[in-house]
């Protein structure tokens, strides 16, 4: 039953196996003559300002934590889209379902009304 | 077992094992982060081997794909990358840590010597035949959607608290 | 077993050929349709009509000089353009391109690998694929580097929702998630393209995104970030990271293709579908699915040379307010019209019931379109005085 897994794993071996090949190979043939200009950071021929280690907006925090959210709720779909139509009769009723999901969808649509509301989508 | 699926599963289990070591040995919290997806996708892999494939994949998109985003956006928005003091502590630490986790280990040795108790033990080739006749999804799905209605719908209260939380924390001075 | 492990060796060899000469093939086809766009020659110098151009480039990449930038963080630096380029050649995997082979062997299935959980394999896959870009930007210790990463992820993340709710149509129509059983549901009636218009739409504005595609090339927009999260990158480790970008759309163009164009599926005909499994067959659908795929990825290359770039408020707000509650809105109306057209009326799944949701389709693509253009999102957010 696990049987179509095992060319995954055959795939993901050759292609690691691939990308250790070309970063390595590349390595060795290349040549590599550092100056302290070469290394610097390229910022358009400009010499560097500033460091590169500044902190960032928290607004890609609340997007990270958004998309967390609504993913889970993705996820939920996928199994309830899978069944809804699929096998009707066999499981719950469709209509019991629809009302299902619309129960889970309302409820997370309140949150998705309150994030618009308090502006956490504006990237300003 | 055959064989291969008893290679693989040492394989995984070895991949999972180090990667949770060296992410909580690591010094720099990225590479602790990096090591834990590592460890993430390894637990994936031995969820397929259990036949919980759709939860393997979501193992992947979930864990994986989302939360482990998240971690890594919190390392870089703290500016935490650098290798920062190590957090093992002293010699009484280390004592109490390898007692526990000799504690763990006769634990599992136990548990995996009895076996797994017939509660949770399905007759063989259960899994092949609901996913003959549902598909994969599908056999999670029903349960989820019938039996385990009322934790379905208390998720979304719970997904809705969590972007709520979310939201105050980020935008508090609105 | 035997024979299992060995046409499996030879399928997955035949597929990294065929993506990585096909990425190859892909950069000398945009150039060159780049030029024709706007009227020049473009590489024609090495081989016939430029034919060579990519062998060279690859060849010059693996002996070039590569830089590390100082202060970067060295084993990061390198791992990036490995952890991108993985993901995106695994992806392919699970994507049927032609009917069934017959050989004296038995019979082989023209797919990689027919997974039970599908195109979920792909969607989880691929969400990998961030990895590569937020630690390219980070290790380069350089600032239009780490927010070309920064972006890149942040815009792939909010369109991933997007793209996951609009294949939950499909699953609503197919009731299963294996790609060769969605193939085989729109052999049976219409296309996905009809039935599911909106959830195309959705979709192809999500692959855009994902991949990194004009008008979403944002990560790499090279007027304010040089070249984005691969900028201190040079030689072969950009070329990976360059490889793993074209195969993501190879992989996106087939995926668009799987699930609302029929797959390998020849159009008014049932030749290919009934009967036992034929060389030609196999040959045929394989030539098939090789053109639609090309399709898209034209109009990949298309729309890279026709449409400007968004800003990135409005990429973010195109994403977030736009596509999200499409898809929450699309799916509620398409699983009610299910609902109403198979319990209330009885239809079962058949051309009659596609082409209803069709009409459906049709209906809300048009309130939808007189929604956004508006001259909101798509011109920009300035306020011109309506004439």
């Amino acid at each position: 039953m696990l049987q179509p897994y095992i060319p995954v794993l055959l795939l993901i071996l050759f292609v690691a196996a691939n990308a250790v090949m070309m970063i390595v190979v590349s390595h060795y043939a290349a040549p590599r003559r550092p100056t302290p200009l070469k290394d610097a950071p390229y910022e358009s021929g400009m010499p560097p300002l500033g460091s590169a280690r500044e902190r960032f907006s928290v607004k890609f925090y609340l997007v990270a934590m958004l998309f967390i959210v609504f993913d889970i709720e993705t996820v939920f779909l996928f199994p309830w889209g899978t069944i809804f139509f699929g096998d009707a009769g066999a499981g719950p009723g469709m209509g019991f379902l629809l009302v299902e999901m619309l129960v889970f969808m309302v409820i997370l649509a309140v949150g998705y009304v309150y994030v618009w509301k308090r502006r956490a989508l504006e990237w300003d | 077992m055959p064989p291969l699926t008893l290679t693989v599963f040492w394989a995984l289990a070895g991949m999972a094992i180090t990667g949770a070591t060296l992410c909580i040995t690591r010094r720099s919290p990225l590479a602790s982060a990096l090591w834990l997806v590592v460890t993430l996708f390894a637990l994936a892999g031995l969820f397929v081997l259990l036949d919980a494939q759709f939860i393997g994949v979501l193992q992947v998109l979930v864990y994986a794909g989302a939360i482990m985003v998240l971690f890594l956006f919190v390392i870089m928005l703290l500016n935490l990358g650098r290798p920062g003091p190590s957090d093992l502590k002293g010699p009484v630490g280390g004592a109490v840590a390898a007692l526990l986790a000799g504690t763990l280990l006769l634990q599992l040795g136990g548990v995996g010597s009895s076996g797994p108790p017939d509660v949770i033990r399905m007759p063989e080739g259960t899994v092949a035949a609901l996913q003959r006749e549902q598909g994969m999804v599908g056999a999670v799905a029903r349960p989820l959607f019938d039996t385990y209605l009322i934790p379905f719908e208390i998720t979304s209260i719970l997904l809705l608290a969590a972007i709520v939380g979310a939201v105050v924390l980020a935008k508090r001075k609105l | 077993m035997t024979f299992f492990l060995i046409a499996s060796l030879i399928k997955i060899l035949a597929v990294f050929t065929v993506i990585m000469v096909g990425v190859a093939l892909l950069t000398l086809a945009e150039r060159r349709i780049c030029a024709w766009m706007q009227d020049r020659l473009g590489p024609n110098r090495v081989g016939p009509q430029g034919l060579l151009q990519p062998a060279a480039d690859g060849l010059k990449n693996i002996f070039k000089e590569e830089t590390y930038p100082a202060q970067a963080d060295k084993t990061l630096f390198v791992l990036a353009p490995a952890v991108s380029f993985i993901p995106a050649l695994l992806t392919f995997a699970v994507i049927p391109f032609a009917a069934p082979l017959p050989t004296p062997w038995g019979q082989v299935s023209m797919v990689v690998a027919d997974l039970p959980v599908g195109f979920l394999y792909i969607l989880a896959i691929s969400s990998l694929g961030v990895y590569g870009i937020v630690l390219a930007g980070w290790s380069s210790n350089n600032k239009y580097a780490l927010l070309g990463g920064l972006r890149a992820s942040a815009q792939m993340i909010s369109y991933e929702i997007a793209m996951g709710m609009s294949t939950v149509a499909v699953l609503l129509l197919a009731g299963n998630v294996t790609l060769s059983q969605i193939i085989a549901r729109q052999q049976d009636s219409l296309w996905f393209v009809l039935p599911l218009g909106l959830a195309f739409f959705i979709f192809i504005v999500a692959a855009f995104a994902e991949t990194n595609r004009l008008p979403f090339d944002l990560p790499e927009a090279e007027g304010e970030l040089i070249a984005g999260y691969h900028t201190e990158y040079s030689a072969m480790k950009f070329s990976m990271f360059y490889i793993a970008e074209y195969s993501n759309m190879v992989t996106a163009s087939a995926l668009m293709v799987t699930l609302f164009f029929g797959g390998w599926d020849i159009p008014f005909t049932n030749w290919d579908t009934t009967g036992p499994a034929e060389v030609l067959k196999t040959l045929a659908t394989l030539a098939v699915f090789g053109f639609k795929t090309i399709c898209f990825l034209f109009l990949y290359i298309w729309v890279r040379w026709t449409l400007p770039r968004f800003r990135y408020d409005q990429l973010m707000a195109l994403g977030w307010k736009v596509m999200l509650p499409l898809a929450l809105v699309y799916l509620t109306i398409l699983a009610t019209a299910i609902w109403i057209l198979h319990t209330r009326l009885g239809w079962a799944y058949e051309a009659r019931f596609a082409w209803a949701l069709a009409g459906l389709n049709a209906g809300l693509a048009v309130v939808l379109f007189w929604f956004l253009d508006r001259g909101r999102l798509v011109s920009g957010s300035v306020e011109t005085g309506s004439a």
